[in-house]
């Protein structure tokens, strides 16, 4: 007799914990060849509303963490990812209907993204802020800080790297983040999760929900809490509907090309301006 | 009169309490907290429990300048919404009571009461002289409630008729000038048992309230102490026909754990009970998230604490 297969209850990812969705609700998630692969949590709006209180108490910590640190944590996360290819070797071919050699070109990019926005959190002020010329017996210096609670649809494909892309400029710069993930690939992103939760990164900072993206979007959109918006994973016109509801709180929402760019990171920074007397 | 005042019959009224159900009161109160109250009914709760809110500041760090804003919110919760009811109360230290009070009444706030914290709050380890000077200075001040602490120390040690006299003798200070709030601190008092007991002499002795926490104690008002509460203010009502309100206060931090609160005081005190005269909550931060969750039942969107007052 063979034996009996023990698979994994793809879970959320809540707080540093793994919950399951508040709503009970699970959905069906197939391979490229159309076979059974995973029943995900359905997220509701509840689990959102969830997520983002864990985001926005853990984003004061997370933001106050000196920049060295960000970078040294985020270096982590590209280290424990690299321990867990072959779990994500598996998902991403059987979702994507990629070979493990192409699978694994993808990952190796994920590790990559994370190792290159990890050096860049202790010199993006250098960069991006500046010593002001002022006509006056003062210093002025404007600095990046970061934004908030910022929450990030993942692009659909590539599964893995479409998620990594998005968070790892948002972490870098400080913020706490909602991902949802991929309505049609959201394995490797919930495997990302438990990634994430063994590597140093303080519970809340990131929280990853699995569900249907046309369900979220609105109270994304609407949602108070939230300074920002990675709409990458949205349609145009979602992206539209977003736009109207997000004014009310002047939410900061943007589309990124494919490509890493420090602009990535400063889009969800505000520019904080500091006069300073010059002492005597 | 259920006793006749003398030790004798204090001592025995109750030692014949029934012990607590250890088990029983934590099923109960466990089963009553997973009911889910939605839409009217949640609207009517988080008014209901705003009105219930005795809004709190005891810090060393306390200024003249926070109770006066903690006022103002007393007064006007949501300064964009004039549908949000007042506070029940505001409770401070003995020194802010004046402060409080001279506020209150210059911006139209005089029907909110001012409760202040006397004898020794919040471990009432001072002699009675101090404890009685403590609370005549409060009353003096303008405090219309005043939350007093038992001698827990006395009471562990079974010196129950001390406790007692000690409660009859800030009551008699009190008189028809404040309502008396009986801080059981039940987080020390360590079982059921003993919050019953505590519970039963606190209402002899003349509380008007009897109040679970000083809220500088954990575990404060978990929900089986409130139940425990509840069911001795019912029973003493039976026995004697008078209504003592009761306080819950340290720990109660979401719109979520103050509606439990008040099923829990439906489903055990009875409606007669669901008045800011007879049940308030102690609390600092709850009022913020009442707020924020009237907001997302009005707009229709989850709300942000950066629309609501820091303190």
């Amino acid at each position: 007799m063979s034996r009996i297969d023990i698979n994994k209850t793809y879970k959320l990812f809540i707080g540093g914990a793994f919950p399951r969705s508040e709503s009970g609700r699970v959905y069906e998630v197939k391979g490229s060849d159309k076979k059974f692969l995973a029943n995900p949590a359905l997220a509701s709006r509840k689990d959102l509303r969830d997520a983002v209180v864990a985001a926005k108490s853990a984003q004061a910590g997370w933001a106050g963490a000196t920049a060295f640190n960000r970078g040294q944590i985020l270096y982590r996360i590209a280290e424990i990812m690299q321990g867990r290819s072959e779990q994500f070797v598996e998902e991403i071919s059987a979702l994507e209907g990629v070979t493990s050699k192409v699978a694994k070109l993808q990952i190796e990019e994920a590790i990559d993204t994370w190792v290159w926005y990890s050096g860049w959190c202790d010199k993006l002020s250098s960069i991006a802020g500046s010593q002001n010329q002022v006509s006056g017996p003062f210093y002025n210096f404007t600095t990046p800080e970061s934004l908030g609670v910022v929450a990030i649809f993942a692009e659909s494909k590539p599964s893995l790297l479409g998620a990594v892309r998005t968070l790892a400029p948002v972490l870098a710069g400080g913020n706490s983040t909602v991902l949802i993930a991929s309505e049609a690939y959201p394995l490797p992103a919930i495997t990302l999760g438990e990634v994430l939760a063994t590597s140093d990164i303080p519970a809340g900072v990131v929280n990853i929900l699995t569900g249907k993206t046309s369900e979220l979007y609105p109270w994304v959109g609407s949602h108070m809490e939230i300074d920002g918006v990675d709409v990458a994973g949205l349609s145009k016109k979602q992206e539209e509907e977003l736009r109207l509801v997000g004014a009310d709180n002047l939410k900061r929402i943007a589309r990124f090309s494919a490509i890493n760019h420090p602009e990535r990171i400063l889009s969800f920074m505000e520019q904080k301006t500091i006069w300073h007397p010059i002492g005597i | 009169m259920i006793i006749d005042g003398s030790e004798t019959s204090l001592r025995k009224f109750l030692s014949d309490l029934p012990p607590v159900d250890q088990v029983g009161a934590e099923a109960r109160a466990g089963m009553l907290a997973t009911r889910s109250i939605k839409t009217t009914s949640k609207a009517w709760a988080i008014d209901m429990a705003i009105s219930m809110v005795d809004l709190t500041t005891l810090e060393g760090a306390d200024t003249p300048g926070k109770v006066k804003s903690l006022c103002a919110k007393a007064v006007r919760p949501d300064p964009n919404d004039l549908t949000v009811p007042s506070v029940g109360a505001i409770c401070v230290y003995n020194d802010m009571v004046k402060i409080a009070r001279t506020e209150l009444d210059a911006i139209g706030g005089e029907s909110i009461p001012v409760a202040a914290v006397a004898t020794a709050f919040p471990s009432g380890r001072a002699s009675l002289a101090v404890k009685k000077l403590d609370t005549q200075d409060a009353i003096d001040a303008g405090a219309n409630e005043i939350d007093m602490v038992i001698d827990r120390g006395a009471f562990l040690s079974g010196q129950l008729y001390q406790v007692f006299e000690e409660i009859q003798v800030i009551k008699q200070i009190c008189g028809d000038k404040a309502h008396l709030k009986v801080i059981l601190d039940t987080g020390e008092l360590v079982t059921y048992d003993n919050v019953r007991k505590a519970s039963y002499l606190a209402m002899l002795a003349g509380a008007d309230f009897i109040k679970t926490s000083t809220g500088k104690v954990a575990p404060a008002a978990t929900a089986p102490v409130v139940l425990v509460m509840l069911e001795a203010v019912r029973d003493y009502f039976t026995l004697t026909g008078k209504k003592i309100g009761v306080k819950p206060a340290g720990g109660i931090r979401t719109t979520k754990d103050a509606i439990k609160q008040l099923v829990l005081v439906k489903e055990t005190a009875g409606d007669q009970w669901l008045t800011p005269d007879l049940f308030r909550i102690g609390a600092s931060a709850l009022l913020n998230d009442l707020l924020m969750q009237r907001m997302k039942l009005r707009t229709g969107h989850y709300a942000s604490a950066n629309y609501v007052t820091v303190d």
